[in-house]
This record gives structure tokens, C-alpha cells and sequence, in this order.
């Protein structure tokens, strides 16, 4: 009896451990795909530590752009689009550009202060083009002293 | 509070189940990894906020609430904007969570942990008014850089702590002593630990206000997470970032604090008026103390159509930064003549304080409803755009709300 009970524990050891290896192969292999489909995972990985920002493992949905717009960003697609998207989303959401609206003057100097102070690193070439996208696709808007206002929504107010 | 444990085990646990079987070495996955389901997170269930809510910004997170969601007259959470400069902290342990006295003006630096400083100091709760500087920045033109805030961004819970001046005369403050400036446990967007997301104060004479608190709880529960937990500075009436948000540590300065946005172009505005869109030298700017005289019509929302012969009952909150709210108006022709409303007395000093109306509209068509209120000062909000300043802060230009009479 004695031994049967130990066979039986050891018989579940054996169960424990093998469906532990197969958990990590399982973990393994999604590794290895993310890996696979798109080699900059785990540099991402690096400088996004905050876990809601793991990059989406298929290639293909990854920079998809729908209706003008791409679509993980918000950003206007146009000439520039990825430089924006590589050095301009990292440390901020896509959503603080795309609020904002400047001449090129403002833009450049935005940018030397993220410079100066928040770790910006040197744009090179790309910056011209950065710059250029900004421009072209955000900028000002005269609003004058004070706007019309506009998109309300009518309802009936019921008593 | 330690999401990223949690989010591991809910991992692990799903993984099991597909898996049909425990993850052994579960423990050693990957720190960044988690289910695709997970990596998008719906901000309006992580902070418990209302769905009408306007994300701004998700890295930081900002978000604002409308004027029609702020119809409460003590602002619950779900309707509580967030301004955030940096990342919310994670794993925070209240048992081990400390607040330190230092700086040139401290006769000696000094450490309390959160318990010592509930049970050391009397409590005290106020109902306080906090409004980001940038609220209205959207109207500004040229347009100023920055969250483009409309009309959310402020709110007025119950805040219960200790008062800030009775921690100090415990610590001990040196008579040199001209300001106060915080530092948190929020990580900088860089993940730089060398850098501060946000560092600022107030002058002494705002720190040893009865209201000024190191508040622990927000309407008689635990601070929520990003709103500050477990510890924040309020200081009502002055620009929200003066209420610093989970801090650990408080300097006593023999100077004007010179931390992150306390320089340059954050939060100070000209000192002298300037044309729009003119350059400002970073010596003519000048730090925003008290906000200005403001107010919102909470109820209808914009958008509201009557029957005519039906009169429209308007209601919302004024406030006046360190001033009260004496006279309150709203006009139904685009300001060519102003009708008096009451205003209730604030639940105490640096509340909200409500005023409603009910209004005869003379025939068919489209109005606005314009809303204005005037300080103890006799200052009253503009029609039009105050100010132009570069960062497009102290926007208090009259709320309006679109009716239809048909």
C-alpha cells in the first residue's frame, strides 16, 4: 500500500514536471515568434519597461494605417510618418503631438527643450524631416479671440 | 497596489488554464510580459472613471472631465480629472511609506511614517477647489504647447489630512524660510531616475494656510491611485501642480524653490501683458500664485432644446482661487445685458460655491447661455480670451452653453 501511495506521488511529480516543461516550451515558443516576426521586440522590451506598451507581436497589424491615420499612434500618415513614430513616441504618447498645433519655429524649439531637459537624444537628418511632417500635418490653426461654438450635440431637455 | 504582480498572477492563471495545467517556472516569465488582451488598458475601468471622460493624453495619463459631468457639488472620483507629468508610481507599501523634512530652512531634517503623522497631528477635512493651470489652454491663439485642456480640467472634493503648518512647527523651521517645494515617487517619461518628473511649491504664507494639507484621504476614502495615494500636498484655489501628488519628501527653502516647472515657462505667465504670441525673457516670467475668478454651468448640458413658453433651469459652481465668489450673472443675448443669480456662501474657505437661475427665453431661435462671476475683488470673468501667455495658462474666459428654443 505504502508503495503504491509513493508511486502515485511520484507518477504526479513526474505530471508536475513535465507540464512545467511544457509551460515553458509554450512560453518558449511565443518568445521565439515575437522574436520571428519582428526582431526589435526585445530592444523594445528594453526601453519600455512600463507593461502596457509591449509592442504587438504581428508585423503586419503593427504599422497599419487606415483611413490616413496610423492606427497604433493616431499620427497623420504622410511623408515622415515613421521617423515621428521611432523617435517621437517613446517617452510620450503619439497623443501630445497630435494635440498640439506650430509654426516650424515653435516645433524646433519644442524640440531642443526635450533636448535640454528631457533626454531627447540628437535627431541627425531625421530631424529636418520630423520637423517637416510637424509642420506640414499640425499646424496652427487662427482661432482668433474667441471661437464659434461648434460640434453640439442637440437634444430634446425633457422636464 | 502591486499591479504588475497582480497582472503577473491573472497571467499565469489564464496561461494554466489554456495550458490545462500550473505554470511551474511561471515565476521566472519575462518582467514586460503579458496577454495581448491586457496590453491596452481601458483607463476608464484602471482609474474608475466615467466613460464621458476625456482621454488627453494616455503616456502620462490625462484626462478631463466636461462641464455637464461636473454637476455634483462635491466632485466624486469618477468625474475627477487626472493631470500627470510623469508615470504613476507602482508597488507602493504604506507600511513602509515615510515623508521627510529637509532643506536649507529645517533646524533638523526630519522623517515621520504615514501612521506617525496620522496619529500625531490633529485631522482636519475641507472641500478645496483644484484647477490645473492649463485649464482652457485650447482657446488660446497662437496655440500653446501642451495638453489641450477645455473646460475639465478642475474639481472639488473633500480632502481630510493634516495641516502642513502643523507638521512644520513640529519639524522645526528656521526664520529664513521663503518656500516649500515637494518631491514624489512619480518615475520621469525618460525612466530617468536622476530626473523629477515635477518639483513644485507654494511660498511660506500659502504652506501654513489652515487649508494647505497633507491629505491621506479624498472624500472620506483613500486617496485613488492616481489621484495621489497615499499622500498628497492640496493647497485649493492655487494651480493643481502646487498640490503635489504621492510625496515622500518636503524642502524647506531659504529661496523661491527651483525645482522641475517651477523655471522658465512652466507655470508662470508674464509678468507684465504681452501681445499674443510675443517672446517673453525667462526674467519677465512670473510664478502663478492664486487662480483666477472662474465658473461653469454644470446643468443642461450644451445642446439642450425647449419648447417655447418652457423656462430653462440653469445651475453649476463659481470659484475664485484665494477669493470668494460675490456676484454672479449670465446673460442670454452674447453679453449685451447680464442678469444677477444667487450664489451660495463655499462650504468653507477655498470651496466651490453654486449658483442656478431659471431663465425666459423671449421667443423662438438660437441662444447661448453665458455664464460670468465677479470676486470678492470685484474682478469678473472675460468674455473673450485673457492674456496670451506662452504656455496658455489662467484661461477664464466666460463658459457658455448652446440652447435651442423651438
Amino acid at each position: 500500500m505504502q508503495d503504491h501511495a509513493k508511486f502515485k506521488q511520484q507518477a504526479k511529480a513526474i505530471y508536475r514536471l513535465m507540464a512545467g516543461l511544457f509551460g515553458l516550451f509554450i512560453v518558449a515558443a511565443i518568445g521565439i515568434l515575437l522574436l520571428v516576426s519582428n526582431p526589435d521586440w526585445t530592444q523594445k522590451k528594453i526601453t519600455e519597461v512600463e507593461p502596457e506598451y509591449v509592442a504587438i507581436p504581428e508585423q503586419d497589424d503593427f504599422d497599419k494605417i487606415e483611413n490616413g491615420i496610423h492606427i497604433r499612434t493616431g499620427l497623420k500618415e504622410a511623408d515622415g510618418l515613421m521617423a515621428v513614430v521611432n523617435n517621437c513616441t517613446n517617452c510620450h504618447s503619439a497623443k501630445l503631438v497630435t494635440q498640439n498645433r506650430m509654426n516650424e519655429e515653435r516645433w524646433i524649439a519644442t524640440i531642443r527643450w526635450m533636448q535640454e531637459t528631457q533626454n531627447l537624444w540628437d535627431l541627425g537628418n531625421n530631424e529636418e524631416i520630423i520637423v517637416n511632417y510637424l509642420v506640414t500635418n499640425y499646424p496652427p490653426k487662427n482661432k482668433g479671440r474667441r471661437e464659434v461654438l461648434s460640434n453640439i450635440e442637440w437634444y430634446d431637455l425633457e422636464d | 497596489m502591486k499591479r504588475r504582480n497582480f497582472v503577473k498572477k491573472a497571467t499565469l492563471g489564464s496561461m494554466a488554464s489554456v495550458i490545462g495545467a500550473d505554470i511551474v517556472f511561471g515565476a521566472v516569465l519575462p518582467e514586460g510580459y503579458k496577454p495581448l488582451a491586457l496590453q491596452d488598458p481601458d483607463p476608464f475601468k484602471m482609474f474608475n472613471k466615467d466613460t464621458g471622460m476625456e482621454v488627453l493624453n494616455d503616456k502620462p495619463w490625462n484626462i478631463e472631465a466636461k462641464a455637464h459631468l461636473l454637476d455634483d457639488k462635491v466632485t466624486p472620483n469618477k468625474f475627477m480629472f487626472i493631470r500627470n507629468n510623469g508615470l504613476i508610481p507602482e508597488d507602493i507599501d504604506i507600511n513602509k511609506w515615510t515623508i521627510t523634512f529637509d532643506g536649507e530652512s529645517v533646524t533638523k531634517e526630519k522623517t515621520y511614517s504615514l501612521a506617525e503623522l496620522k496619529s500625531k497631528f490633529p485631522h482636519y477635512t475641507y472641500q478645496l477647489t483644484l484647477e490645473c493651470g492649463g485649464n482652457g489652454r485650447s482657446e488660446f491663439d497662437p496655440p500653446a504647447k501642451g495638453n489641450q485642456w477645455t473646460v475639465g480640467a478642475v474639481s472639488c472634493a473633500t480632502w481630510t489630512g493634516v495641516r502642513l503648518k502643523d507638521v512644520l512647527e513640529d519639524v522645526g523651521i528656521k526664520d529664513n524660510a521663503v518656500y516649500i517645494g515637494y518631491h514624489a515617487t512619480d518615475v520621469h517619461l525618460s525612466r530617468d531616475p536622476g530626473k523629477e518628473p515635477i518639483s513644485r511649491g507654494a511660498p511660506m504664507a500659502k504652506a501654513l494656510q489652515e487649508e494647505t494639507l497633507l491629505a491621506f484621504k479624498m472624500n472620506n476614502e483613500d486617496i485613488p491611485l492616481a489621484h495621489g495615494y497615499p499622500l498628497r500636498l492640496i493647497a485649493g484655489g492655487w494651480p493643481a501642480s502646487v498640490s503635489g501628488k504621492w510625496i515622500n519628501r518636503i524642502s524647506v527653502r531659504n529661496k523661491v524653490h527651483d525645482g522641475t516647472k517651477m523655471t522658465g515657462t512652466a507655470y508662470r505667465v508674464p509678468c507684465n501683458p504681452v501681445a499674443p504670441g510675443e517672446k517673453v525673457k525667462d526674467e519677465d516670467m512670473c510664478i502663478i500664485e492664486s487662480m483666477p475668478v472662474k465658473s461653469l454651468i454644470t446643468y443642461p448640458k450644451s445642446g439642450a432644446m425647449i419648447n417655447e413658453g418652457k423656462k430653462l433651469d440653469i445651475r453649476g459652481h463659481a470659484w475664485a482661487g484665494e477669493l470668494e465668489v460675490e456676484r454672479m450673472e449670465y446673460s442670454i443675448d452674447f453679453g449685451s445685458t447680464w442678469q444677477s443669480c444667487p450664489i451660495e456662501k463655499p462650504s468653507n474657505r477655498l470651496a466651490w460655491q453654486h449658483f442656478s437661475a431659471s431663465i425666459d427665453f423671449p421667443k423662438k431661435g438660437y441662444y447661448e447661455v453665458w455664464a460670468r462671476a465677479t470676486d470678492s475683488r470685484g474682478t469678473t470673468q472675460p468674455m473673450l480670451l485673457p492674456g496670451w501667455n506662452p504656455k496658455g495658462y489662467l484661461n477664464n474666459a466666460c463658459h457658455r452653453i448652446a440652447v435651442k428654443v423651438t
